[in-house]
């Protein structure tokens, strides 16, 4: 298999990993899904830095993100698929 | 003009660092005669007196407070081949936080990593206790009180017995161990999304394959469980067990967290470096955490932050904080003799008396700061290695760091020894 530009932990995730530096937007990425080894194709729609997530579906305000097959948070803004997701459109439940 | 002999100029390690202005030359050991592959199921180590295994041999000039921090300095400036390890507090405290240093310094002196300690205090009184302490090892420990001696006299006594016991510690012989005798802790630091994918993974399969075989293990930093502490209670070996380790981590969020928040813990959970490798939330990095504790392993026990593990083999819950000094001296002071250290963005941390191994599988920190790294699983990412592959060459780098191989954070001079400090001294 040749390497992945993004890595999903479980397979009922909606966000994924960059695992390579310097993704550029419009990129064709190939997606593995550590779980089960399983891949697919997504286009990445932004810039994003290695280790940076990457929604796997489309994602509004208000929807938990899952990540390892758990709760990470909410979305505070959207994020539609092969959009970016971080700190300024996802936060902890918590505070 | 680089003149090289008897070893290798690494040139693609070369290349990969062009751009940096120091030239960085990789090394290749010279070969000696083969020998036969490891096993990775003993190494040598350095028997105790209480049966304990070390795999360092440190004589250590240990203060009991601040003030005594410059003689110690000056004892093992003066005796080769000694270790000051200076911190600060120690006067003044009491309670549970007084409790807490008394442990921390008891057990960095009773560590199976030393063989033999100098402890001087201010007074007489509380150097006596860690003095007693250490001794219950059956160690040779000494304890000098600067009042009424000042520190001149003082550095001079204490220098003649650590220069007895660096001589007879040097001629201390190893012997074979297995690797079932081994203490190893774990926390990670400097965590990004690559840690919770690759190296705490790592460290967990490490745990899954030598837990069976007998090791002690620990993890702990109890604010950065928050987000996964229903997975974490889950983990317990028995109900009980989880139920005492879930008022422990509710107890942390009601008695520091509410008293001491200003807004919310959003500024230091996730920290500013967690964020810049891509960790959104708490949760986010506390699942990625808790892959340290592999699929197979529960926790046994929940210990008092530097408490000795009392339950026998297998693995322990230790309350600590998540700050990466202040965690490995606690572990450290709990008996534990190597320390695995999972890290995404790159921290540097070291220990005075336990070698810290550091494991990355972040290409970019690999490429960027590589002297700091003892196990590269960057090939997780890539997927051309797999975690059970990474587990094995952590554990074939923990048999070779017991053997006498020093870490990064050893070669680098890395001696960070930080004591937890509950609340304000009297």
């Amino acid at each position: 298999m040749s390497a992945p530009h993004l890595l999903v932990h479980e397979l009922k995730d909606n966000v994924g990993v960059v695992v390579v530096e310097g993704l550029k937007a419009g990129t064709k990425m190939l997606c593995v899904v550590t779980h089960d080894n399983s891949s697919f194709e997504l286009t990445v729609k932004a810039d994003v830095p290695i280790g940076h997530k990457v929604a796997l579906k489309d994602l509004k305000a208000g929807d938990t993100a899952i990540k390892y097959g758990q709760d990470i948070g909410k979305m505070v803004g959207p994020a539609k698929v092969g959009e970016y997701v971080h700190v300024h459109n996802l936060k902890t439940k918590r505070w | 003009m680089t003149i090289v002999a008897n070893f290798e100029l690494n040139k693609n390690r070369l290349a990969n660092i062009k751009g940096r202005k120091i030239d960085v030359p990789g090394f290749k050991a010279p070969v000696l005669k083969k020998r036969s592959s490891a096993k990775n199921d003993n190494f040598v180590g350095w028997r105790r007196e209480n049966g304990r295994v070390g795999v360092r041999n440190h004589v250590l000039i240990l203060p009991l407070d601040d003030l005594s921090n410059a003689a110690c300095e000056a004892v093992a400036n003066n005796i080769k081949g000694t270790l000051a390890i200076p911190h600060a507090y120690g006067r003044l405290q009491f309670g549970e936080d007084l409790d807490i240093h008394f442990r921390t310094l008891i057990g960095a002196g009773s560590n199976p990593n030393v063989a033999a300690v100098v402890v001087i205090g201010i007074e007489d009184g509380w150097t006596k206790i860690i003095v007693d302490g250490i001794a219950k090892t059956g160690k040779p420990v000494v304890g000098f009180g600067i009042e009424g001696v000042g520190d001149i006299g003082t550095i001079a006594k204490a220098s003649y017995v650590a220069k007895e016991f660096v001589q007879w510690a040097a001629e201390l012989q190893r012997e074979k161990c297995d690797i079932g005798e081994l203490w190893v802790s774990t926390k990670c630091g400097e965590s990004d999304t690559t840690t919770g994918l690759s190296s705490c993974p790592t460290v967990g399969n490490m745990y899954d394959k030598l837990l069976p075989k007998g090791i002690y293990g620990v993890f702990g930093e109890t604010s950065e469980i928050t987000g996964a502490e229903h997975l974490c209670k889950a983990r317990a070996a028995t109900p009980e067990v989880g139920e005492r380790w879930y008022k422990m981590w509710k107890a942390y969020q009601t008695d520091v967290i509410e008293q001491f928040k200003t807004t919310d813990l959003s500024d230091s959970q996730p920290t500013k470096g967690n964020i810049k490798g891509g960790l959104s939330t708490i949760e986010e990095k506390a699942l990625g955490n808790l892959e340290k504790i592999g699929r197979e392993s529960k926790y046994i026990d929940i210990l008092q932050p530097a408490e000795a593990p009392a339950k026998g083999a297998g693995l322990y819950f230790m309350d600590t904080s998540s700050a990466a000094a202040e965690c490995v001296t606690l572990m450290a002071a709990g008996g534990y003799v190597v320390h695995t250290f999972p890290t995404g963005q790159g921290n540097v941390i070291g220990n005075p008396i336990v070698p810290v191994i550091k494991i990355t599988g972040n290409p970019q920190t690999m490429r960027t700061m590589p002297e700091h790294i003892d196990v590269d699983v960057s090939g997780i990412l890539r997927r051309d290695m797999t975690i059970p592959e990474a587990g094995d060459a952590l554990i074939a780098n923990i048999v070779r760091t017991s053997n006498g191989r020093l870490t990064a954070a050893e070669a680098l001079g890395h001696r960070e020894f930080s004591m937890t400090k509950l609340y304000r001294s009297a």
